[in-house]
Parts: C-alpha cells; sequence; structure tokens
C-alpha cells in the first residue's frame, strides 16, 4: 500500500496533476431497501461514469450495524474512503481526532455555504468555519404514510392528526385492517415517538426538551400525553411488528393491508419503486395538519483520509459529485428526500415532496432534529427506553417518563 | 479433569451399549423408541422445514403451510440465495462468501493445529514448578468471553496494520483456538508411554526429529480430532469474522447475516432457507463424513472443561 | 508460541479492565474516573434486563440440556436399533453455525406464516405459540433453539459417559434387585460426575458467550426483552461510542468465567488433598 503510494506520488510529479489516475472509494451505508438502492445507485453511477475511479460499494442493513462496522474500521486504522451518518454528533470524535479529510477547499471552490440552506442542515457539517462532511439530503422523520383504499374500505376520511388516527382506528380494525403498521426496531420506534413529541408539546416546547433537557416538560403532564398516545397506537398495531424493518413495514401500507405507518419521507422511495402514486394509492399526512412541521434529519457523508493521493483526489470528485445539482435532483426524487440546495430543478418531483418543500419554506415549521443535540450515547438509551415501553405493555406510563426525564438529566 | 476427555471413556462411545439386556418387544421398550422417535422428530422437524422451505415460491409460502412439501417444486431461490441475493449493489449472492471460508478455514485450520501440536508436544515435557498456573490460564484462554478482548485486540492489529486483512482473521482464530487445541495436544502426547521417547533418545534422535518422525505419525487420531473441532469452529464464527476479516475475506455466517437483514418489502424466507442450507452445508458434511471422530471430537472439545 | 497467545489473553484483559475506569468514548483515553462506569452500568435497564435474561437463557437452556440430554443419552443406551441414526439426528444441529440456528427458528416461530400459521390453518384457531412477539415469553423462544442446537452434545458426552461405567456395577444392581432407573439415578449418575461436569462447563462457557443467537433470531427484541451482554460490550465500543461503560461490561462478563474456574480449581484441589491424606 506505501509501495503504492509512493509511486503514484512520484507519478503525480511526473505527469502533473492532471493525470488521471484509477481510484476505488470504498463507501460504507445502510440503504438496503429497494427505494434506498435506487438513490444509492444514482450516486454509484454517476461517480463511475465521470472517469476511472470506481465507487465500491458496502451496504449494511441497519443503520447502527452500518455505522458500527465504520466505528471498527477508524479502530482498526482500515477507514473505508466514505462513510455515511446521520447529521448531528455522531462523528464529533473523529474530527476531534483528525481522521477527516477537510473538505474546506472543495466547500469554498463550490460555494457551498451559500448553496446549502437552511443553515440547520449545513451546521453538522460546517464546523468553526470548516467543512467536514457532505449533506446530501433533508429528511423529514416524520410523516404518517396512509393507504387511501385502506381507509375507503373502513368507511373513514383519512386521519387529519395522530389523535385523530387513534380516533378512527377502530374502525380500520373492524374492517379487518391492521390500523397502525409499526416496525419493531429500537430507531424505529424512537422516530415515530420523536414525531408524536413535536405534534403533541409544539416545536418551541419540544426544544427545550431535547435541546435544553428541561426537567419541567419531561416530567409535565403534556409530556405524558405523549406516552398516553404511543400506547394507543400499539393496541392497534399487529403481532408481527417486533424486529420488523421499515421498509417491510412500509409494503404493509403499500398493499393496503395497514392503514398508517409513521415514518420518515424516505418510505415515498418504496411506494415510488412499486409504482403507487401520490394522492391516489397512497397519502403522506404531517403529524399535525393543522400545524404542519418537517424536521431536518438526513444522511450526510464523511471522507476519512488516506494515504494515497490518488483516492483523495476521487473522494473529494465524490463529495462533489453528491452535492451537484443534476445528482441532488435524481438521487433525492428516488429517495423520497429534499435537497440540500435551492437550485435544483425538481420539476420530477411529486406531490408528497412538493408539499414538504411547501412546508420548508416558512421557518417556522422547521424542525431541528435531535441528533444535532444528543450523543449516540444518549439517543441510544431514548432508543433503549422507547423499544421497552412499546413492548412491554405493563410497564407504567408514569415509570416511563420518569426514566425518559433522567436520561435527559444525565445527557452529556 | 482436563484429562478425562482423552482417557478411554470418550473414544468408548464407538464401543457396545451396557444398560440393560433386550427383551422381547415389552411396554417398556415401546416406551423406549417412543420417547426417541418423538424426539428425532423434534430434531429433524426445523432441518425439514428449512429444506421444503427452500423448494416454494413465495406465493406458496404465504400460504401458510410450514410443514408441506411444495406443490411447484422449484429451485430459483437456491440459484438467487448463491448467485446473485443482494445485499446493497453487490449482487453476487453467498459465493464469494462460500470462497473466503473455504480459504480462512483452510490456512486458519492448518496453522493453529501445526502450532497446537508442537506447543502441546513441548509442553508434555514440561511438568515442573508453574505447569499448572499455566494449564489454569490456558483453560482460562478458552473460556474467555470474547468480548472481553475484542477492543484492546482491533487497537492491536492497527498497530501492526494488519486490521481488515487475511492474516488477521488466521492469527485471531489461531489464538482463540490455540489454548484449546494446545491441551488436547499435550494431553495426548503425555497418555503415550514415555519409554518410546527414551528409546528415541538413546537412539540418538534430538527433539525434533522425534516430534516429527515418532510423535506426529502416532498422533493421527488426535489430529483429526482437531481438525474437525478447527473446521467446524472456524466456518460457524460470526463474530470475529464481521470484525477482522475487512470488506474482501467477508466469511459466508457474516454474508448470510447481510443477505438476510436485507430485505426489500417482504423476508424472502425461501431464498434465506437456501441460504441457511448452504451455509451449514460444509460443517455438515464434515459431520456426516466424519461420522463417529465428529462425536469423539465434540467428546475431545470437553477438555475445555 | 503459547506464550505468545497467552500474552495476548492477558495483556488484552488487562487492558479492558483498565479501560472500564476511564470515560474513553471511541477511542482509549486514560482519563481515571473510578467506578463511576460500573454505577451507571447497574442502574441501566438494559444491561439489567441483559444479565436477567443471561440468568433466565442460562438456567433453563443449561437445565434441560443437561437433563433431556441425560434422558436421551440413558434411552440410547437400550441397545436400542439403530443407535447410530439417532445419534446423527440428535447431534446434527450443533454442526450448524448459531446464526443458522437462529435463522431457522425465527423463521418456524413467525406468527403470520410459521408453525402457529401452519396449525391454526389445520383447524385448531386457537392454537398460539409465538414466543418471539410477545416481551414476556420472547426469551424462551431463545431457549427453545438453544436447546435444538446443543442437546446432542450433552447426549452425547454423557453416553461417553455412561459406557465409562464398569459393566460390574450393573451385574451387582441386577443382583442386588435394584431396578434399572433406579440405577441410573442413583447409582450410575454419581460416578459420572467428570462426565456431567464436562457437559455442564461446556454449556455454561456457550451461554455467557451467547450473542450470534440472538443477533440472528431477535436482534434484541421486542423492545430490549431478548437483550444480552455480549451484544450490550458490542454496541457500546462500537455505534454508542462509550467504550468506559462497555468495557465495565465486559469486565462483568468475566466474573462469571472467573468464578467458574475458581470453582473448577477448587474442586480438583480438593481431590487432590484428598487422594494425598488417603
Amino acid at each position: 500500500m506505501k509501495k503504492f503510494a509512493v509511486v503514484a506520488a512520484m507519478a503525480t510529479a511526473f505527469l502533473g496533476s492532471t493525470a488521471v489516475y484509477a481510484a476505488d472509494v470504498e463507501v460504507i451505508h445502510w440503504w438496503t431497501s429497494g427505494g434506498e438502492q435506487a438513490a444509492v445507485s444514482v450516486f454509484a453511477d454517476e461517480f463511475d461514469a465521470l472517469g476511472e475511479d470506481k465507487w465500491v460499494d458496502t451496504a449494511i442493513a441497519l443503520g447502527e450495524n452500518a455505522r458500527a462496522a465504520t466505528m471498527q474500521r477508524v479502530l482498526g486504522g482500515d477507514p473505508p474512503g466514505a462513510a455515511q451518518f446521520n447529521p448531528g454528533r455522531q462523528y464529533e470524535e473523529l474530527i476531534a481526532a483528525g481522521l477527516l479529510l477537510d473538505l474546506t477547499p472543495l466547500a469554498e471552490a463550490e460555494g457551498w455555504d451559500e448553496i446549502v440552506r437552511p443553515d440547520v442542515i449545513a451546521e453538522p457539517c460546517h464546523i468553526d468555519g470548516k467543512w467536514w462532511c457532505v449533506p446530501v439530503n433533508i429528511h423529514s422523520e416524520a410523516w404518517m404514510w396512509a393507504s387511501i383504499p385502506a381507509f375507503k374500505k373502513a368507511g373513514v376520511d383519512l386521519p387529519t392528526s395522530v389523535s385523530d388516527l387513534v380516533a378512527k382506528a377502530p374502525k380500520l380494525q373492524e374492517a379487518g385492517l391492521i390500523p397502525y403498521a409499526q416496525g419493531g426496531e429500537s430507531w424505529q420506534l424512537n422516530a415515530a415517538f420523536g414525531g408524536i413529541i413535536i405534534a403533541e408539546l409544539g416545536i418551541e416546547q419540544r426544544d427545550q426538551l431535547l435541546r435544553d433537557h428541561n426537567q419541567d416538560i419531561a416530567n409535565s403532564p403534556e409530556f405524558t400525553k405523549v406516552f398516553e398516545t404511543f400506547r394507543e397506537l400499539k393496541k392497534y398495531s399487529d403481532p408481527g411488528s417486533p424486529g420488523r424493518n421499515w421498509n417491510d413495514t412500509t409494503n404493509l401500507v403499500l398493499t393496503d393491508q395497514a392503514g398508517v405507518q409513521i415514518m420518515g419521507d424516505w418510505a415515498r422511495g418504496e411506494f415510488g419503486v412499486a409504482g403507487k402514486k401520490p394522492g391516489v394509492d397512497y397519502a403522506c399526512l404531517p403529524l399535525d395538519s393543522a400545524n404542519p412541521f418537517v424536521t431536518t434529519g438526513g444522511d450526510i457523508f464523511l471522507f476519512f483520509k488516506q494515504d494515497d493521493p490518488a483516492v483523495e483526489a476521487a473522494q473529494l470528485k465524490l463529495a462533489s459529485t453528491m452535492i451537484s445539482p443534476r445528482v441532488q435532483a435524481l438521487f433525492n426524487v428516488a429517495k423520497g428526500s429534499m435537497p440540500v440546495r435551492d437550485d435544483v430543478d425538481m420539476s420530477l418531483a411529486d406531490d408528497c415532496m412538493k408539499l414538504g418543500l411547501e412546508i420548508l419554506k416558512d421557518p417556522a415549521n422547521v424542525v431541528t432534529s435531535a441528533n444535532n443535540w444528543l450523543s449516540n450515547d444518549t439517543t441510544g438509551q431514548m432508543q433503549d427506553l422507547i423499544a421497552e415501553f412499546w413492548a412491554n405493555d405493563d410497564m407504567p406510563i408514569a415509570d416511563a417518563q420518569k426514566r425518559y426525564a433522567e436520561i435527559l438529566a444525565t445527557a452529556d | 479433569m482436563t484429562t478425562e476427555a482423552l482417557s478411554p471413556s470418550a473414544s468408548r462411545v464407538v464401543e457396545g451399549p451396557r444398560g440393560a439386556k433386550p427383551k422381547r418387544l415389552t411396554i417398556s421398550r415401546i416406551g423406549v423408541y417412543a420417547f426417541l422417535v418423538l424426539a428425532a422428530l423434534f430434531f429433524l422437524m426445523p432441518l425439514w422445514v428449512m429444506v421444503v422451505t427452500s423448494l416454494k415460491g413465495m406465493p406458496e409460502i404465504q400460504m401458510r403451510n410450514l410443514f408441506a412439501w411444495p406443490s411447484e417444486l422449484t429451485f430459483e431461490p437456491w440459484i438467487k440465495a448463491w448467485d446473485t441475493a443482494c445485499t446493497g449493489r453487490d449482487c453476487n449472492g453467498l459465493k464469494p462468501g462460500f470462497w473466503n471460508s473455504i480459504k480462512i478455514t483452510a490456512v486458519g485450520t492448518f496453522f493453529s493445529i501445526v502450532i497446537a501440536a508442537m506447543n502441546g508436544y513441548a509442553l508434555s515435557f514440561w511438568r515442573y514448578k508453574g505447569a499448572n498456573i499455566l494449564f489454569g490460564l490456558l483453560l482460562f484462554g478458552a473460556f474467555v468471553p470474547y468480548q472481553v478482548v475484542i477492543y484492546p485486540l482491533i487497537l492491536g492489529f492497527r498497530q501492526v496494520g494488519l486490521f481488515g486483512t487475511f492474516p488477521a482473521i488466521i492469527i485471531v482464530h489461531v489464538i482463540f483456538g490455540m489454548p484449546i487445541l494446545t491441551l488436547l495436544f499435550r494431553n495426548f502426547f503425555v497418555s503415550l508411554p514415555p519409554e518410546l521417547f527414551k528409546a528415541a533418545r538413546v537412539d540418538g534422535a534430538g527433539f525434533w526429529q522425534i516430534f516429527f518422525q515418532i510423535m506426529l505419525p502416532m498422533s493421527v487420531p488426535i489430529t483429526i480430532v482437531a481438525v474437525i473441532l478447527q473446521v467446524t469452529g472456524i466456518w460457524n464464527d460470526f463474530l470475529f469474522g464481521t470484525v477482522f476479516a475487512g470488506r474482501e475475506n467477508m466469511p459466508m455466517t457474516v454474508q448470510l447475516n447481510n443477505i438476510v437483514q436485507t430485505t426489500t418489502g417482504v423476508r424472502e424466507y425461501n431464498v434465506h432457507m437456501a441460504a441457511t442450507i448452504l451455509t451449514a452445508a460444509v460443517p455438515l458434511a464434515v459431520y456426516f463424513i466424519s461420522g463417529k471422530w465428529f462425536v469423539r471430537g465434540i467428546a475431545a472439545g470437553a477438555v475445555k472443561g | 508460541m503459547i506464550l505468545t497467545a497467552i500474552g495476548v489473553f492477558v495483556v488484552c484483559i488487562i487492558y479492558s479492565f483498565l479501560l472500564s475506569f476511564t470515560s474513553s468514548r471511541l477511542f482509549p483515553s486514560f482519563d481515571f474516573i473510578g467506578f463511576d462506569q460500573y454505577e451507571r452500568l447497574w442502574s441501566t435497564q438494559r444491561w439489567l434486563v441483559s444479565v436477567n435474561n443471561l440468568w433466565i437463557f442460562g438456567l433453563l437452556s443449561i437445565g434441560s440440556n443437561m437433563v433431556v440430554g441425560y434422558l436421551l443419552a440413558v434411552f440410547m443406551d437400550q441397545r436400542i436399533r439403530q443407535e447410530d441414526l439417532f445419534r446423527s439426528i440428535f447431534l446434527y444441529p450443533f454442526a450448524m453455525s448459531l446464526v443458522i440456528t437462529g435463522l431457522v427458528w425465527r423463521w418456524i416461530l413467525d406468527p403470520n406464516y410459521g408453525l402457529q400459521a401452519t396449525v391454526r390453518g389445520w383447524g385448531f384457531a386457537d392454537f398460539s405459540f409465538a414466543p418471539l412477539v410477545d416481551s414476556n415469553t420472547a426469551i424462551y423462544g431463545l431457549v427453545v433453539a438453544g436447546i435444538w442446537n446443543g442437546v446432542g452434545v450433552s447426549m452425547a458426552i454423557m453416553l461417553a459417559g455412561l459406557r465409562g461405567v464398569d459393566s460390574e456395577i450393573w451385574k451387582a444392581a441386577k443382583i442386588d434387585g435394584i431396578p434399572t432407573w433406579k440405577t441410573y439415578l442413583q447409582i450410575v449418575l454419581p460416578m459420572m460426575r467428570g462426565a456431567i461436569l464436562t457437559a455442564f462447563i461446556l454449556q455454561c462457557v456457550g451461554v455467557v458467550r451467547v450473542f450470534d443467537l440472538v443477533v440472528a433470531m431477535t436482534q434484541g427484541g421486542p423492545g430490549i426483552a431478548t437483550q444480552m451482554p455480549a451484544i450490550f460490550v458490542i454496541q457500546h465500543i462500537t455505534d454508542r461510542a462509550n467504550v468506559g461503560l462497555g468495557m465495565a461490561a465486559a469486565t462483568m462478563m468475566l466474573l462469571p468465567v472467573v468464578l467458574l474456574l475458581g470453582l473448577q480449581q477448587f474442586i480438583q484441589w480438593r481431590a487432590n488433598q484428598k487422594r494425598m491424606n488417603s
């Protein structure tokens, strides 16, 4: 490897910096569902089409497993060329340890400061004036995905909020449908719960809870209501839920076996792959239609320093590709997410995406992702708690709430 | 207790039973057979389910007939599991993992047994003070929960720049196989009559000469046991494979898990079951071919105690 | 060679042990904070559940494997026909990895298409057997899979032990008119101490390490109902980036192993003492 680096460096000196070398960039990501595969293929194909460099795909199902693999590789001194993370604090130690490729020169040349919006999307990558990662999309983590035929069959209108869903659930049940489809992995449960927090508490209070760890709110009766709603939903879920992937869960809505799934807008990728039409086959509904919101979750890629200058050049090329307007449009349409820049041709966007973009326009509707404030250690504790609460009907709500408050009180 | 496993009792499995004398077909005989047959059905049921599931199409699987023979036989799931099942954009099925596992198992087994045989030989002469502590440590090594050593081991491989390479996964298997295999060989060599060694010594044979010309040929049975133990152990390993093998050397068990956890809409149980059978094929073949040796291998594995 | 291997074990264990007293996150740091990680560990619900699960899983699967293993061994010892065939059937699951064991049983226990649905399809509409979907019963689903995988080994070791018992004993018992079952239970069983201990310790080691089975079968769910210490450690040294806590958990995992070995050494020591005295 070292030898190769030396040869490459000599060759660079010899031929000048314009020479092209083939380099492999290994990318670890967790995009394994149908819609996600279509999306990641946009990146891979567009990158491969640029020249000799190759995208080397390492897909590992489930975010925590993929991140674990990346972390093991980092610890072992063999990091991949690029790796997917959620924006926020998941990679703060990697930056501090100086393991990441500094993207600042590229970002300045392309004016990322100007084009990436809203600010809350840029912030997790743009730290103290330096760019450490590439934001590739904005994912709103909480929508209600509803099957229109299912609600027709039950003879009720589409729900306008989570509590409205709870009210209509018995009708769906009578019609032999699963009123509420929930995947059993802890991150899914925590994400749905997080969405209900925003819908029930409102953005202001929710921020004080998760950002400032406000104990008054954590112990308030309003927050109790969130737990109550979540337990109500449990009653209307199906026994196949434990361990089920999110996309297999989406499939239940997609095939009209279930009424609603609460999931991020990546679910749209699955509907897209299946050829379903928004407004006809399925509907995307805000968790609270009276006060719609979008959250600014999403995905970022960071690039690890490598010895080989040819690889580094390829990494920068990949970073640039990911954020370029054309790729942003293609990728986000496939993925179901919103582009990180405004100057993108979104004529391909469907009604659901347009609705999201519409809500995004008003800064008052934009909810900062909790990942920006909470470490993975803290998020993990919440996931454990919420998963336990969901699975164990005997767990008193008061206990769960108290433990949630304690996690926040001791959060780092 | 360490010598127990290699004492005659372990190998006596191959001899005849000694229980109560057989009688005519009495009620108790029927009871014995009924119990055994019922137990056998329980043990066979999953294998049957695996096989029939892997030969069905998805629509038939959703008809909820776990045990039924497929009404429409298809080998599609097998082909898919071996050749085209996807994790991410890689759609090569299990076959790269199969060859990786073959490589890892062959090389890993070879080195761990050669080294353990030499260790066991050398240690069989060491009956001085400290031997007890050493064996205590060996036992301990055979018992240590892997999770305790994994983190420092990752950092260690980083130091020597081997993390995620083929040598790394081999070294890990050799290290973790060493305590048990060394005990196995040491106990075997100790059980040999010391006159053998003395006679050779008188004839002027050196330490290594004795090892290669006398000890090694005699240790064929124990080596077979060790091979069986290591082959199944390494082939079935999951944890080390995920952590240390690296992308290019990913063993079959890890790939199997990746394929199974990757779903696009519905769990393709038929493909999953075909994939599990394929992954289990090698240890099962070892098991059925080696027959009674396998039982001995397990009894020898009891050296761990 | 062997010293290198032992050295690796010892050094790694000491290193892990030291890290458990630090505030290490993703990378090792030697910022010592005393017993804080242990305090947090033992007030973490998930850890408590994991430890509890290990006990349930351990007691039940070891217990069943020993009892059923002995029963099978005794029945196999009745000069039955096709002994080899039966032995092959009882033992083959052991050749399969725990990943495979987990996947197969996950499929059999699938509530919608597996055993439960099939039996219901036969007309038993009330039949209910889907332990994995309920957080109160999921751990027993794991136990079933564990038994399927592990009984054969106990059986093989104990059968070897049975065959090792002196045949004179049988003759003597017969002459004294002791019934067969009593001979097995009261005379032969105590004579097989070695085989039993061997089988027992073999099972124990497997239980402390249990990881693959859970990963393949339930991934710790539903909720955190089937979490195990091994998963806790792995997750905390990677994705959760809290190595200090992970190492504290790993150190706790080492404890039962140390105790077990201590017990074994003690038994051996006492046996030696006895031998010397007599």
